[in-house]
């Protein structure tokens, strides 16, 4: 959590100093929810998330150095530099994106929960959304698909109150998100507290049991909360401090040290020993990919076909 | 040679894969306990069973991401839209999902699936059900576009599809289904990217696909016989990639060119013939190229008045005769 917290500020940082382009979505605020479901599961578990990609991505053991190199457009990068920060891939760590267009991954989501039934693995898929998302067909679709199949699949709503600058009472006409799977798909849906990693990796790890049984697919309500604008470029105009202030004092990661204090399991010095080597690492990561090179000119004719036939260039 | 038709071409196509590799599977509407909208999947429940031959409920995005999401772990979905018209529906899926994730993922996954059906005017649906998809598709980086016009080439074509690496759009005719040709016992695949000559002629070339190769071909027979006129057909099989060499030679041999589509003419198949060819051909030409394609309007649905949008055999011929200065 404190990795990606500390990632996530150096990116806001570079994002101001103009060296990361495009949109960049932070998740200071939601990290209890990647870290807490990503621990509950194991490494060759499917995940496949939207646009606010940093968290699982990191969550999911991916190396920081190409996030950054990513971010900053540099042949290093995860992706080459092809996609950005809103399409972060690993394959070797089973983390299927960072996708951009909302509720567009979650029919994939369930194409990935379709290929364990199928092939008859003891796997299961965790596909993270935002809000904002409940209200797109492809939510709908593929949720329909799921409980059909009865795929392996956990769902989870990551509802920090907003999409993008418009309250969750002004998108959605059922604000309890439960009720909008249990009944029309036969998913059965829960509340979690997002702020709260030891609550996330409860309740992941009992959805997880579930799936693994061949009962069919879960969907979380996450409760969180995103500190930052939905994008770096977003004047927050549509809620107060004192909202965004009130939240933080139940900060995931304060509540985490709080946690390990009173089980006498850390102490200050500890803490901040944690923070300082975390900063370290990632001001390093930073330093590297920041000096990497660009890609080649010639790079944009590769990552498109596995099967090339030919460039196309007229 | 056996003689079977187009649609029994496509069975034993998706048949003969699904034996090869048990990560092929087909989905979509009407697929298995009704046999297929159009009968293409006949059978295939009976043998395959339903993990691997899969009814889908009336929900594309649904199910056309659902196939890109298995892809991306390796396995082969043969998605088949009862008809192009419905992939609109679910084509945040095709366009953005299918043949990008290769690209945004720096080349670290593939989407090796085929989404296969119907794509042209058909029998009087109206507009909505009517679309020929293949310039959209054509249009986008990352897939592949193919386009029989015969059950050989179907059949060859679709074995080559479902292995192939990449997101392929297959388009499909539905008043060809029924249409009859010699497809061998033993097995062949057809590379993607080699038009074929369906007919030699010195006089003028023109580049067709799918249905209107058979235009096309009713066309050149036409002229052949009541005025002597050699016409060339080339039958492009595959739209992305296009077989731009084997029409650059054939124009260069005809110094002229007309090509045939059921799609519309702005920013169509044929504006991107017309403007290779002019690259390529210029001082070769003896004409500019002429295109044929429907008329620039939403599809009617009263017959006469879709016999006029629809480019026919009549409207092929004059424009044979337009390219070429005939004008007895």
């Amino acid at each position: 959590m404190v990795l990606i917290r500390q990632f996530e500020l150096r990116c806001a940082q570079s994002y101001q100093q103009q060296k990361i382009g495009g949109f960049c979505h932070l998740y200071v605020g939601q990290e209890a929810v990647a870290v807490g479901s990503i621990a509950a599961v194991r490494k060759d578990d499917y995940v496949i998330t939207a646009y606010r990609d940093h968290g699982h991505a990191i969550a999911k053991g991916m190396d920081i150095h190409p996030l950054f190199a990513e971010l900053y457009g540099k042949k290093t990068g995860c992706s080459h530099g092809k996609g950005g920060s809103m399409h972060f891939f690993d394959r070797e760590k089973f983390f299927f994106g960072g996708h951009a267009i909302v509720g567009a991954h979650i029919p994939l989501a369930a194409g990935l929960g379709w290929s364990v039934k199928y092939r008859k693995e003891d796997r299961v898929v965790l596909c993270y959304f935002g809000d904002g998302a409940m209200n797109q067909g492809a939510f709908h679709e593929a949720l329909n698909l799921a409980g059909l199949f009865k795929l392996p699949c956990i769902f989870m709503v990551e509802n920090n109150g907003y999409g993008m600058g418009t309250h969750l009472h002004r998108a959605s006409a059922v604000t309890d998100l439960k009720l909008r799977t249990a009944d029309a798909y036969g998913i059965p849906g829960k509340d979690v507290d997002g702020m709260d990693c030891l609550a996330m990796y409860k309740m992941v790890s009992s959805a997880a049991e579930y799936c693994r049984q061949g009962n069919g697919s879960i969907f979380l309500d996450v409760k969180t909360y995103r500190y930052r604008g939905h994008s770096m470029s977003d004047p927050q105009k549509y809620r107060t401090r004192e909202e965004v202030a009130q939240y933080q004092q139940h900060d995931p990661i304060g509540r985490m040290e709080k946690y390990l204090q009173e089980k006498n399991l850390i102490d200050d010095a500890k803490i901040t020993g944690i923070a300082e080597e975390i900063h370290h690492q990632v001001e390093e990561a930073h330093n590297r990919a920041d000096a990497d090179p660009y890609p080649e000119l010639d790079d944009v004719w590769t990552d498109i076909y596995a099967q090339p036939y030919g460039p196309y260039r007229l | 040679m056996p003689v079977i038709q187009f649609r029994e071409a496509l069975n034993q196509a998706m048949c003969e894969e699904m034996d090869r590799n048990p990560d092929v599977f087909l989905m979509g509407e009407e697929v298995a306990e009704y046999d297929g909208a159009y009968k293409v999947s006949q059978g295939m429940l009976a043998r395959f069973g339903p993990m691997r031959v899969v009814d889908s409920p009336i929900s594309e995005t649904g199910f056309a991401g659902l196939g890109v999401g298995a892809a991306m772990v390796g396995m082969r979905p043969i998605i088949e839209f009862m008809t192009f018209s419905f992939s609109l529906v679910s084509f945040d899926q095709v366009v953005n999902n299918a043949p990008k994730v290769r690209h945004m993922s720096g080349g670290q996954m593939s989407v090796p699936i085929v989404f296969r059906g119907i794509s042209g005017p058909g029998q009087q649906l109206g507009a909505t059900h009517s679309w020929t998809v293949d310039a959209i598709y054509t249009h986008v980086p990352g897939l592949k576009v193919v386009i029989p016009s015969t059950p050989y080439d179907a059949k060859g074509l679709l074995k080559t599809a479902i292995r192939d690496d990449d997101p392929v759009i297959f388009l499909e005719n539905e008043s060809m289904y029924g249409n009859r040709g010699e497809v061998p016992e033993e097995e062949y695949l057809i590379e993607f990217g080699k038009a074929d000559i369906k007919r030699s002629g010195t006089d003028c070339t023109v580049v067709a696909y799918g249905h209107t190769c058979l235009t096309a071909l009713a066309a050149a027979e036409e002229l052949e016989k009541a005025h002597g006129i050699s016409v060339e057909v080339i039958d492009l099989r595959t739209l992305r990639p296009m077989d731009t060499e084997t029409i650059i030679q054939s124009v260069k041999k005809t110094g002229y060119c007309v090509t045939v589509e059921e799609g519309y003419p702005t920013c169509g198949i044929g504006s991107e013939i017309a403007a290779q060819v002019h690259e390529h051909c210029f001082d070769d030409l003896d004409n500019s190229v002429v295109r044929v394609a429907a008329l620039d309007v939403p599809m009617p649905y009263s017959k006469p008045l879709l016999q006029h949008v629809v480019p026919g055999t009549a409207r092929v011929a004059d424009a044979i005769k337009k390219a070429i200065y005939f004008d007895k």
